[in-house]
């Protein structure tokens, strides 16, 4: 069904920490994954999932360190895939870090959590929060208490502990939307003059995020609203904003088939820091910071590069961090910057100019100019033309003008609990795409 | 007790030093020791030699050292089988613990000593372990059945596990139900026989309760477990599909995608003009496009489907092209899977959008992707007509790039475009042949020579350019040479009186030269043409070409329906079915989508190939007539069978027939589905029957009004009469059938279920009964027994009345009902039968021979069939 064993590897392919899990597939076959691996890159086609013989390997890399997933049957491989990464993210809560260096020092943890997470090739309990409860770091000293399966296990609230207790119950909401935007010039090609004046929004979305910090004492049944406008209509209220989400993703503990019926989104949370729910939007968003780019390329001898930054968002409202990465060819060099705010930093490795403006207050525009020098020998090799990319954070404000309009906390103990709610903005995948 | 390898190279004193930790009296120290033997194993030593000394710290009551050591088992009981049996007596003590913890560490380990001599003893701790008060220890016995199955799977069927297995379906903690399901279907895939899954809408409704409520994961064995059950109507098919929608907001994109995969399937059972059907279409949509903003690995695991998604279901993903625009820094594999998806949407709406994307793509620096952008376009102005012009130009520009490899996928595509648009944009030629000698891949070098000989009338020097080729003829490949000796002979039949050279040259160069026998063959027919009929050689050589289609990139139909079944595994990311690439799967049933019809359709398995010879189980039989497993809603009137497979594709030409036999309001009807696997149109259909039995014959000639297109199904009732020629038949309902297309004659047999013949007048008077119940001799007496019916005598009744089984008489001796019923066929005899039901009991028996003794005697006279159970 799934995988038949769990392999982590370094980065030379040799074998860290291994766990047979059904003895169907010879654990020798992991030599030939390296093999694979290698003679894919070597061909510039990767590709996630490999075979040799009857034997498939599907593998994903973290940090310096391959984790890798064998079978030889028709296995599902999106459960697979959805099991490498879990086990990233349960070893990173364990270890706080995951690299080759924490699965040596903990090798006894990672083989009992290996036996836990699942079984047969079937994973079983993998939230990190409840196996914490009973494997533990510091191993079992035999304390009653500890070695006790916690019956969170195999409960249908599994996420959750009985018995938390906090002093003051409180509820922190991050609402946290990222911008998608890719953007295409239609900008006129003259010999070696490029513009990105009249460009246009080729794909743009929306991906948001309700993201909680629960410290709530007991098994608090919760109950968000948001302005959801399927939920308005369903209701028949009509007042205000609402707004349209065209796909949303909750975690475990919603309650999906009452979400399905009547859009309430109602839920025993997990404790501590959780994503409750994602969504994505598909609407034709304005691009928040708005750049336009005229890079003059004069072979053999310079690179010219001017780039405006115009902040297309209220002007009550500040854009924190902005950074605009603009690619230069791989060759130039003595680089030399004018801006008008922030400042300009050449990162020669990465073939960037980054210019980062700390605070970029909604309606302002800034330029920036770059000057680089190129060799006379002209560089052979072709290059890619890597959009200009941009980061940004905009705090209290969504671009969907997405709201939660409650947060419902019903306690059996009849607690009262205080829920608070963050908005911010900031970019995803935010491109300008450069001609050439 | 102690065994000592004396073998053991040890150079630095490390085994022996352990050893003596190992045996050390202070706990601690034991740990530790223990903690350096796996960290040995670990980094590959081989530690085996310490095996007696840590199977020695297994009796312990710290949870970690039992853990080390039963790691340490693991790993070596399997080269050290007899000492491995020290550890029995430990583990089955630990399966008694207080602590669960240690109960389920017990037999989650045992079952993973893969050592023939142990699995004996694992028995009966795991019978207890299976009906443990604790629910962590329950879902571990359930896994534990799988492992102990597939080390000896008798062992596991004598023990009865799998029936403990199956009670644990109905177990009141979701995750024993989610490891119960993961378990029996890991079983079931690898004995496809056993009918272990024996799914029920019972059963499917108490999955259905533990989806809400298990962990993620448990929601993907349950999902992948309902995609194996086969709706009886589409009212179930639609009750299942509501409840599984909720799933696609999960945020696990494993859990979204087997979820699609139920609905993609049982939605095929939904009749097309169904509301709830487009409601569902809308449905499957968001989820799939938010797919792609899950992890690299999951995104290519989820466009690998979404390809297969949007060959069976264009409409689902019509309008969402922009999504599968590639962004800058995706990983390779999913730019190339993007692209082939952009293809398949692409449409005369949004092919300006499409081609601008492409255009972007086909300047960047990654050879392989550069390549696919090109030939994309080319797929384009195939694909869409009204955009081939655009398309060409597009490529023109792409040419005067120079950039060698995007000029010769471009050549490459622009011979298939001149394919598919005849005398449409030969204009571009000259610019072509200015590219001649940068092209060094024989794709193109082929590509460029098909175009100068196909239109060698209109290049002037059409002959000076292929005799350029011809220099170095022995140094290309064989792509090449065919081509060039193909295109030098067109050349010859249009200019014959400048080229009679050069058709020499090559035609011996191809014939006396080359040690390809492909080359020589093609030589000598075309020298041979050319020597002895100049006229025929022009007919043949210049022959008008079938045009290329589209269709060519397509999964063929069934392999894609099948592939559809595997949604989310590594079948769908290969795009080939299962039996290709796992070792022991061949012979195992191709899984296929359900038929799509009206109501009232049965369970019945996915796939009953009818052969031709040898007859299998006849559809019809009692059980079926009872329609087993009612519960969700019972259909009304006689029962129907689901449509099987008569007459596969394969075996004609492309014509694909399945069907099945219904009574409707007296008329005997015969309801086929003809599908077009074939590339072609298929018209004039006709249908005759060979004799039989019971002289069954259409009533009328076969209305197919329109034309077959290819992948089309169209959906036939040919109504029956009964006044056909009679020939016993053996088997008694065997039917065989002629079919003729356009194309050809095409014959196959099937069975028509016995019920088919019952007619409606069928209810004997009270005293005839009597008097004829007396007087039909013994001999003609069959008794059965009928298994598994949760019917009261009256719901029996009124669903055998629904087939024309009519009850005279009822009455109760002993608490057990006694039905008296009578069946009359369409030839006049009558049937008789006594049926007993005991009515505390719903466990019945059945035999199956009712079926064959009542067909010898219902020919010949009036009979008696006498039903009891047990």
């Amino acid at each position: 069904m799934s995988a038949s064993a769990v392999f982590v590897l370094d980065l030379k392919g040799k074998v860290l920490i291994c766990r047979n899990y059904k003895g169907d597939v010879d654990m020798s076959e992991i030599d030939h994954f390296f093999t694979l691996l290698m003679q894919q890159e070597e061909e510039g086609l990767v590709c996630p999932v490999m075979s040799h013989g009857n034997v498939h390997f599907l593998w994903i890399k973290h940090s310096n360190l391959y984790l890798v997933a064998t079978t030889n049957k028709n296995s599902n491989a999106s459960l697979v895939y959805a099991f490498l990464y879990k086990l990233v993210e349960v070893f990173t809560e364990y270890f706080k870090e995951l690299e080759e260096e924490s699965i040596q020092d903990n090798f006894v943890v990672v083989y009992e959590l290996l036996d836990e997470l699942m079984d047969f090739g079937f994973p079983q309990t993998t939230d990190s929060k409840i196996l914490q409860e009973y494997i533990t770091q510091k191993g079992n000293k035999l304390e009653v208490a500890k070695t006790k399966v916690p019956t969170t296990v195999t409960n249908a609230v599994s996420w959750r502990s009985e018995g938390i207790k906090y002093k003051k119950n409180e509820v922190f909401i991050d609402v946290i939307e990222s911008i998608n935007v890719v953007c295409a010039d239609g900008a006129c090609v003259c010999v070696c003059l490029q513009v990105n004046a009249n460009g246009s929004v080729m794909s743009s979305d929306i991906v948001g995020s309700i993201k909680l910090k629960t410290m709530l004492s007991g098994m608090p049944e919760l109950r968000l609203g948001l302005n959801d406008r399927m939920l308005f209509a369903l209701t028949g209220r009509d007042k205000g904003k609402s707004v349209a989400m065209e796909d949303v993703k909750f975690h475990q503990c919603v309650r999906l088939s009452r979400f399905e019926s009547d859009r309430t989104i109602s839920f025993i949370p997990p404790d501590g820091e959780s994503e409750l729910m994602s969504y994505r939007i598909n609407t034709h968003v304005k691009p928040l910071i708005w750049i336009e780019s005229v890079i003059e390329k004069f072979s053999h001898s310079r690179v010219e590069i001017m780039v405006k930054a115009k902040g297309q968002f209220k002007k009550q409202s500040v854009a924190n961090n902005v950074e605009i990465h603009v690619p230069v060819p791989s060759d130039a060099d003595s680089p030399k910057f004018k801006a008008s705010t922030g400042h300009a930093k050449y990162v020669p490795e990465k073939n960037l100019v980054v210019w980062s403006i700390k605070s970029f207050p909604g309606g302002k525009e800034f330029l920036m100019r770059a000057h680089f020098g190129l060799p006379s020998v002209e560089n052979h090799e072709l290059e890619g033309r890597p959009p200009i990319t941009v980061k940004f954070e905009i705090p209290y404000f969504t671009v969907s003008g997405i709201q939660v309009r409650y947060m419902k906390i019903i306690e059996k103990s009849g607690y009262q609990a205080l829920p608070w709610v963050r908005y911010i903005t900031q970019s995803g995948d935010y491109q300008l795409r450069t001609n050439s | 007790l102690k065994v000592i390898n004396c073998c053991v190279w040890d150079p630095s004193g490390e085994i022996f030093e352990l050893k003596a930790e190992l045996n050390s009296d202070k706990k601690e120290k034991k740990k530790e020791a223990v903690k350096k033997v796996i960290a040995s194993m670990t980094v590959g030593k081989d530690v085996s030699a310490l095996f007696p000394d840590v199977v020695n710290c297994m009796q312990t009551d710290n949870l970690e050292l039992k853990k080390l050591v039963y790691l340490y088992l693991m790993n070596y009981a399997k080269s050290q089988p007899d000492m491995a049996i020290m550890a029995v007596n430990t583990f089955v003590k630990d399966c008694e613990d207080p602590n669960p913890l240690i109960r389920a560490l017990a037999v989650r380990t045992m079952g993973c000593i893969r050592v023939d001599k142990i699995t004996e003893y694992l028995c009966e701790p795991l019978r207890k372990c299976l009906k443990d008060e604790d629910p962590y220890v329950r879902k571990t016995a359930a896994v534990c059945v799988a492992k102990l199955h597939d080390i000896n799977a008798q062992l596991v069927e004598d023990q009865g596990f799998l029936d403990t297995l199956k009670d644990l379906i109905s177990d009141s903690n979701p995750m024993v139900v989610a490891n119960a399901v993961a378990a029996l279907s890991e079983i079931a895939e690898s004995h496809p026989n056993s009918n272990l899954l024996d799914l029920n809408p019972q059963t499917i409704n108490k999955l259905l309760t533990a989806l809400n409520e298990c962990t993620e994961w448990g929601q993907i064995f349950i999902l992948d477990c309902l995609a194996n059950y086969m709706p009886r109507d589409d009212r179930e098919s639609q009750s299942i599909c509501e409840r599984v929608t909720p799933r696609l907001s999960h945020a696990n994109s494993a859990v979204v995608l087997s979820a699609v995969k139920v609905l993609m399937k049982f939605m095929e059972m939904l009749p097309k003009d169904l509301d709830y059907y487009g409601t569902l279409l809308k449905k499957l949509a968001p989820p799939l496009v938010t797919l792609l903003s899950a992890e690299p690995e999951l995104q290519y695991v989820a466009l690998r489907n979404i390809n297969l998604i949007v060959q069976k279901r264009p409409e689902i993903l019509k309008h969402e092209m922009k999504v599968f625009f590639v962004k800058y820094n995706d990983p390779i594999y999913v730019k190339l899977e993007k692209l082939d998806i952009m293809i398949r949407l692409a449409s005369q709406a949004n092919i300006a959008q499409v081609l601008a994307e492409l255009k972007e793509y086909a300047t960047e620096v990654d050879v392989d992707f550069v390549r696919k952008a090109v030939r994309a376009i080319g797929r384009c102005a195939i694909k869409v007509e009204q955009s081939a012009e655009r398309c060409v130009s597009t490529l023109l520009d792409l040419i005067q790039t120079k950039v060698n490899y995007v000029v010769q996928e471009a050549i490459v595509v622009i011979k298939d475009i001149f394919r598919k648009y005849p005398n449409k944009y030969e204009s571009v030629i000259a610019t072509l042949c200015e590219n001649l000698d940068s092209l060094d891949e024989p794709e193109a070098r082929a590509a460029m020579i098909w175009i100068v000989g196909e239109y060698a009338e209109r290049i002037d020097n059409a002959d000076e350019l292929l005799e350029s080729f011809l220099e170095g003829f022995h140094d290309e490949s064989t792509q090449v040479q065919l081509q060039l000796l193909t295109a030098i002979v067109k050349l010859f039949l249009k200019k014959p009186t400048e080229t009679q050279e050069l058709v020499q040259q090559v035609l011996s160069l191809a014939t006396q030269d080359s040690d390809n026998p492909d080359l020589r063959d093609r030589g000598y027919i075309y020298w041979r043409l050319l020597s002895t009929d100049p006229v025929a050689a022009k007919e043949v050589v210049l022959a008008e070409k079938p045009l290329i289609s589209e269709e060519t990139d397509l999964i063929e139909p069934t392999l894609l329906e099948e592939l559809i079944c595997h949604i989310g595994t590594l079948a769908s990311v290969y795009h080939k079915p299962p039996s290709a690439f796992v070792e022991g799967s061949r012979g195992v049933q191709h899984k296929r989508l359900p038929a799509r019809m009206g109501a009232g359709l049965g369970a019945a398995p996915a796939a009953m190939p009818a052969s031709l010879g040898g007859a299998p189980a006849v559809g019809g039989g009692l059980g079926d007539l009872f329609d087993l497993g009612g519960g969700v809603g019972m259909p009304t009137g006689s029962y129907v069978a689901p449509k099987t497979a008569w007459l596969l594709a394969m075996k004609a030409k492309g014509l694909e027939i399945s069907g099945t036999f219904a009574r409707r309001g007296g008329i005997i009807q015969m309801d086929l589905s003809l599908t077009n696997k074939a590339m072609s149109v298929m018209t004039d259909f006709a249908i005759q029957f060979n004799r039989n039995s019971f002289g069954l014959a259409p009533a009328g000639p076969m209305q197919v009004l329109t034309p077959l297109s290819p992948n089309q199904t169209i959906d036939v009732s040919l109504p029956l009469s009964m006044s056909g020629p009679v020939m016993k038949m053996e088997p008694l309902n065997n039917l065989q059938v002629a079919v003729k297309n356009n194309i050809d004659v095409f014959y196959f047999s099937c069975q028509y279920p016995l019920s088919l013949l019952f007619v409606e007048d069928g209810k004997m008077d009270r005293q005839v009964f009597l008097a004829t119940w007396k007087d039909i001799p013994n001999d003609n007496e069959a008794q059965f027994q009928i298994k598994d019916i949760h019917l009261n005598s009256d719901v029996a009744s009124n669903k055998l009345q629904g087939s024309n089984i009519f009850t005279i008489a009822k009455r109760t001796v002993e608490g057990q009902d006694m039905l008296y019923q009578s069946v009359k066929l369409t030839n006049g005899i009558w049937v008789l039968a006594e049926m007993r039901i005991q009515t505390g009991n719903p466990n019945y028996t059945k035999t199956n021979g009712f079926r064959d003794c009542m067909q010898k005697q219902m020919y010949d006279s009036t009979s008696v069939v006498r039903f009891s159970s047990k």
